[in-house]
């Protein structure tokens, strides 16, 4: 088995989903290429377990187990940021979203969280 | 070449196609479905490279779960039927980082390796796995379930606007309370 095959397809996919995180918008596409990029670092991880002998056995399988559950919880988390996101303002461009802001008062933002509602 | 390396290279050819697709296309829901394709073809990498139980979860995390969790999302946010314009920024900047990135790690990889051959270990069944996770890495396995339970709770906090803001109104202005809860619960 050669390990270059795959830790080549680790090292395009990394590229790919840097580039989906710098080059989409919508914020659910965003999610996708971190996606590809944690699909990525998983990959080399359980490649580098057949080409370097630990001294503890599949550790690399192992730490690729740990960054599959670490996914689920950014994308369980970033799922419920992106959807707060879209009831606020009503669009997921992660462009659309003002990164300095004046903080509103708690009493100006009631109608804001109302807005997509009434609309809907 | 093995048959181990032709099923490497055709696995990793359709992973890398089904990628690009995923951060090129237009539509969002086939963008979804590409990732499907493209996370398949990786646990089929995993089946080959001898990790079986890696393979397993990411089947059944990542296409079961994952894939799922962000077509739902696609659906709740906006659900277009066709192509949609509106999707990339201009993106030299993003070609430019993201091709040097992938770039320079091929080159490093490839000069780290360089068609070298190694055999294949014995393979990661869950009982071998399941010893090393239970014998040398308890500490970050549970804290690994602390953080879960966090991500969760997190999670529940997010998407329930009128947590945060329930106990101070409770008194003054019950009235809007009422009124604000069916667009919580949605």
């Amino acid at each position: 088995m050669r390990p270059v095959i795959p830790y080549v397809t680790a090292a395009l996919l990394f590229g790919l989903g840097v580039y989906g995180v710098l080059r989409r918008r919508n914020a659910v596409l965003v999610l996708m290429s971190v996606e590809l990029m944690l699909n990525a670092v998983n990959l080399i991880l359980v490649t580098a377990d057949t080409t370097a002998r630990a001294v503890l056995p599949h550790s690399g399988q192992v730490f690729a187990l740990f960054v599959i559950v670490l996914a689920a919880a950014e994308i369980g988390v970033g799922l419920a940021i992106v959807l707060q996101l879209y009831r606020l303002r009503a669009t997921v461009a992660v462009d659309d979203v003002p990164l300095t802001e004046l903080p509103d008062p708690v009493g100006g933002r009631e109608p804001a969280v109302g807005d997509p509602e009434v609309g809907r | 070449m093995t048959g181990a390396d032709v099923l490497l290279l055709a696995l990793g050819a359709v992973a890398v196609g089904a990628g690009v697709l995923v951060v090129t296309t237009k539509h969002l829901v086939r963008a979804g479905l590409y990732l499907v394709v493209c996370l398949g073809a990786l646990a089929g990498d995993f089946l080959v490279l001898s990790a079986e139980l890696v393979a397993w979860v990411q089947v059944l995390i990542y296409v079961g779960a994952v894939v799922v969790l962000l077509l739902f999302a696609v659906m709740l946010t906006r659900a277009p039927i066709g192509a949609s314009d509106d999707l990339d920024r201009p993106g030299w900047p993003a070609a430019l980082i993201g091709g040097g990135a992938g770039l320079g790690l091929t080159a490093l990889l490839v000069d780290a390796y360089r068609w070298s051959t190694v055999t294949l270990p014995s393979a990661g069944t869950a009982e071998r796995l399941g010893e090393q996770i239970f014998q040398s890495w308890v500490l970050p396995f549970e804290v690994l379930s602390v953080l879960l339970l966090s991500a969760l709770v997190g999670a529940i906090v997010l998407s329930r606007p009128d947590i945060g803001r329930a106990a101070p109104q409770r008194d003054s202005t019950a009235g809007d309370l009422v009124d604000s809860e069916p667009g919580g619960r949605r």
